[in-house]
């Protein structure tokens, strides 16, 4: 690695169909300005984001991962994104033990028409984890 | 798995210039040859138009193609396209996956080099991804044929007859207890001039007498399950105190009531007027059926009165204390949102006034004074019933301001230029209309404006700063003077008068978010109804099934709402006429032979679509109930549960695909 030039993070981004891919294509529609290190992955709820998946993603690269949904009470599908905060918070602490920062991992409600929101929270995140270097930097392997 | 090696094709699309502008595509085409599997690359300037998609089917069938990856725009705008491109060309649908290097990346990155990696690292993904996947069939699913029409102004209206003329089962059901919503409140229409009862009066009878419409008013929705194709609905029917199958709309309970005057404010005339506590809201009301207010009604309050209006119903018999709420549930194929708009609460800019000078009115309420069915039959004039000699119009209250609603509401100008027309006609008052920008867009529009322009009324360009009571001079006394800058003569300008219109913005309804939750639908960032395009799908929403129209999508006056009305309207018959739909097929299934029966997935399905198998002690997924959220599949601690199109190993693979570069 050249010390000369900082490494820009990878970010991945678990999204739902329904709120936040929109919300993407939205801020695309309106040509917001974005730091291209967060790329996004779809699901159909962010309840089928297997925590499998957030820590795959470490595994595989990412020096941080977002999971973003409906907001609470908007879920098309009702719930599923209740059952997305149950396992978040339990992989939190998970991720703690294995010596992951805190703000390598976080979940947002961004819905369809939150272009916006989705923008601040991809330049923040990517803002924090630059400033958190190289996941493996940091341990691992 | 289907076992053949996978042989994909990738078509890179420039869209023009909103990709190729921003993204090197060369390189990306480069980049793309060497991924594995994939046999074919190509760049094409549109790829959804017909030459893109025959460029596709033509590689598919000479050179075998198996996989088809489109690196263009949105899935959510062209995913169907491709997939039926595929099925042209006699490969199944579902193994053609789109990357979204429009929306994604070329329109919300600046930099080239930034964006072409990003490219890279999608496409890659996508290739990856679509290798995994396999044929699928789509499941069919039955549809019912009714109609449910939430909102009985003009959109409710037009949309239920258009679907009853067309041989549909129609429920139209209103908040209130006669249809005709906000349009039966106007005098005059722009920019005819036609009178609105007259031409919405048989246009709500003709409601009634449908035999395929069944109203249901003063009634809510007030829950929706089920999918597209089999709502059940559950819908609250207020009592009236008054039998709708008995009651003729004679009157003549009202006139006998023990209230000899009207003395209660009309919700109809917006306390501009008063009525008893039995009253029809309006002459032309549909139904045309008394309500009882039990909040006003002596008998309801005290239990003692002589109810002289059941004496006066005689063997009619329709009036009926006894009356309870009542829910009905109904099954439907479609839903149509038609809950129009709110006037802005003029009372939140206190520099108007308004509710603290009685002579700043808001412009639904001179509607009412102007209306000829209305509480002064027509004159316009202040609330002591003087005849204004100045009169203010204050267009773009709460609209284009970024402290109420950013957004212009459409429609003001023109109500504006016409209410200028109404009230000079009628009281040959001196009339001062103060607007931002004359905004008179639409057929026969300007040529109103221009019209207007000869009937000396004093435009001035400019936002009002404040309304006030308190005068500078002797001719401003006992004046309302309006403060406002004239930024076409750069001076400051105070213009007294005795009467204010303010030109209210059309706001999005309160109670939007419930309305939103109950459909599964989503508001825009102002608060409308958001639909599925703002182009190409202007009446359908996210949610199947589901069709908004009017101005609960956005300000827009009646000739819009009309057409919107009728257009969704005709896609929820569309949608409903084959009988059945066609059903996405990413649905949950179980590798029997790794379920333990442990029955973690069960509570977890909003659907209720897993069941224990007691024999052999398995969990089976109803096809029929299952949405393919795929909630149960992360859940499952054996991996038994999968999902198709989101298969671990698919998702897995795009995961390590997005994060090679």
């Amino acid at each position: 690695m050249m010390p000369t030039e900082p490494v820009e993070p990878k970010i991945v981004a678990f999204v739902c169909n329904w709120c936040t891919y929109i919300a993407a294509d939205t801020a695309g529609v309106a040509r917001a300005r974005y730091s291209p290190n967060v790329r996004l992955v779809r699901t159909m709820c962010s309840g089928r984001v297997d925590p499998q998946f957030v820590l795959a993603a470490f595994e595989r690269g990412a020096d941080g991962v977002l999971v973003c949904g409906c907001h609470p009470r908007d879920c098309h599908y009702t719930s599923g994104n209740y059952k997305t905060l149950r396992r978040f918070l339990l992989l939190k602490k998970m991720l703690a033990q294995l010596a992951i920062e805190e703000d390598r991992l976080r979940l947002e409600w961004i819905s369809a028409s939150e272009a916006e929101k989705f923008r601040k929270v991809v330049e923040d995140m990517t803002d924090r984890v630059r400033r958190l270097g190289p996941l493996r930097a940091n341990g691992g392997d | 798995m289907n076992g053949e090696e996978p042989r994909i094709g990738v078509y890179v699309c420039d869209c023009g210039f909103n990709i190729a502008g921003v993204v090197n595509v060369p390189e990306l085409v480069d980049y793309a040859m060497a991924l594995g599997g994939v046999a074919v690359v190509r760049e094409y300037k549109y790829m959804c138009s017909s030459p893109g998609q025959e460029i596709i089917q033509k590689d598919i069938r000479e050179l075998g193609l198996n996989r088809i990856v489109v690196a263009s725009c949105s899935p959510h705008l062209h995913e169907a396209t491709f997939r039926r491109a595929a099925e042209g060309a006699e490969i199944n649908p579902f193994l053609v996956h789109m990357v979204n290097i429009r929306e994604h990346v070329a329109w919300v990155t600046k930099d080239r080099r930034e964006a072409t990696e990003k490219a890279k690292a999608l496409l890659a993904a996508g290739v990856a991804r679509v290798a995994r996947h396999t044929p699928l069939e789509r499941r069919e699913a039955p549809v019912r044929s009714e109609l449910l029409i939430i909102g009985g102004g003009i959109a409710g209206i037009q949309a239920a007859l258009t679907a009853a003329d067309a041989g549909r089962r129609v429920y139209l059901v209103e908040r209130e207890p006669s249809i005709g919503g906000h349009m039966a409140m106007f005098d005059k229409t722009f920019p005819t001039l036609d009178c609105a009862a007259c031409i919405l009066t048989p246009k709500m009878t003709a409601v009634k007498n449908h035999p395929n419409i069944t109203l249901l008013s003063y009634s809510e929705v007030v829950s929706v399950d089920g999918y597209v194709g089999n709502f059940k609905v559950k819908v609250r029917r207020k009592p009236r105190y008054v039998d709708e199958t008995k009651c003729v709309g004679c009157y003549e309970c009202i006139e006998q009531c023990v209230y000899k005057t009207p003395k209660f404010p009309s919700e109809f005339e917006l306390g501009l007027g008063k009525r008893k506590p039995i009253y029809i809201p309006f002459p032309q009301a549909i139904p045309l059926v008394a309500v009882i207010d039990p909040e006003t009604c002596i008998e309801f309050k005290t239990g003692r009165c002589k109810k002289t209006c059941v004496e006066a119903c005689g063997d009619r018999d329709a009036i009926d204390f006894g009356q309870t709420e009542q829910v009905i549930e109904l099954d439907v194929g479609a839903i149509l949102v038609a809950t129009g708009f709110q006037v802005f609460d003029a009372a939140r800019m206190t520099n108007y006034g308004y509710r603290r000078f009685p002579g700043v009115f808001n412009a639904l309420e001179v509607e009412r004074l102007a209306a000829s069915n209305g509480p002064t039959r027509g004159e316009i004039v202040l609330r002591d019933g003087r005849t204004p000699t100045a009169v203010a119009i204050v267009h773009c209250v709460g609209s284009r301001d970024v402290n109420y609603n950013p957004y212009c509401s459409k429609v003001c100008c023109m109500y504006s230029l016409k209410l200028a027309h109404l009230v000079k006609e009628r009281t040959r008052a001196e009339i001062y209309n103060f607007y931002i920008d004359m905004r008179t867009p639409g057929k026969g529009y300007e040529e109103f404006y221009q019209r207007l322009l000869e009937e000396n009324l004093h435009l001035i360009r400019g936002k009002v700063a404040q309304i006030t009571d308190i005068p500078d001079s002797a001719q401003e006394e006992g004046k309302l003077i309006v403060v406002a800058e004239d930024t076409l003569l750069g001076i400051v300008r105070r213009v007294p008068v005795d009467m204010v219109i303010l030109s209210v913005a059309l706001e999005p309804r309160a109670d939007k978010e419930e309305v939103r939750r109950m459909l599964n639908i989503s508001c825009g960032s102002e608060g409308f109804f958001l639909e599925k395009h703002p182009k190409l799908a202007p009446m359908a929403t996210m949610s199947d099934g589901i069709f908004i129209a009017g101005a609960c999508q956005g300000p827009k006056d009646i000739p819009e709402t009309v057409a919107q009305a009728e257009a969704a309207a005709a896609e929820a018959i569309a949608l409903t006429s084959k009988g059945f739909i066609t059903l996405e097929p990413n649905l949950a299934y179980i590798e029997e032979a790794l379920c333990s029966g442990c029955q973690i997935c069960i509570p977890l399905c909003p659907y209720n679509a897993i069941e224990l198998d007691r024999e052999p002690m398995v969990a089976r997924i109803s096809d029929v109930l299952c949405k393919g959220c795929g909630v149960c599949v992360a859940a499952c601690p054996s991996g038994a549960i999968r999902q198709r199109l989101f298969e671990d190993e698919q998702i897995m693979d795009e995961l390590a695909g997005v994060l090679t570069r």
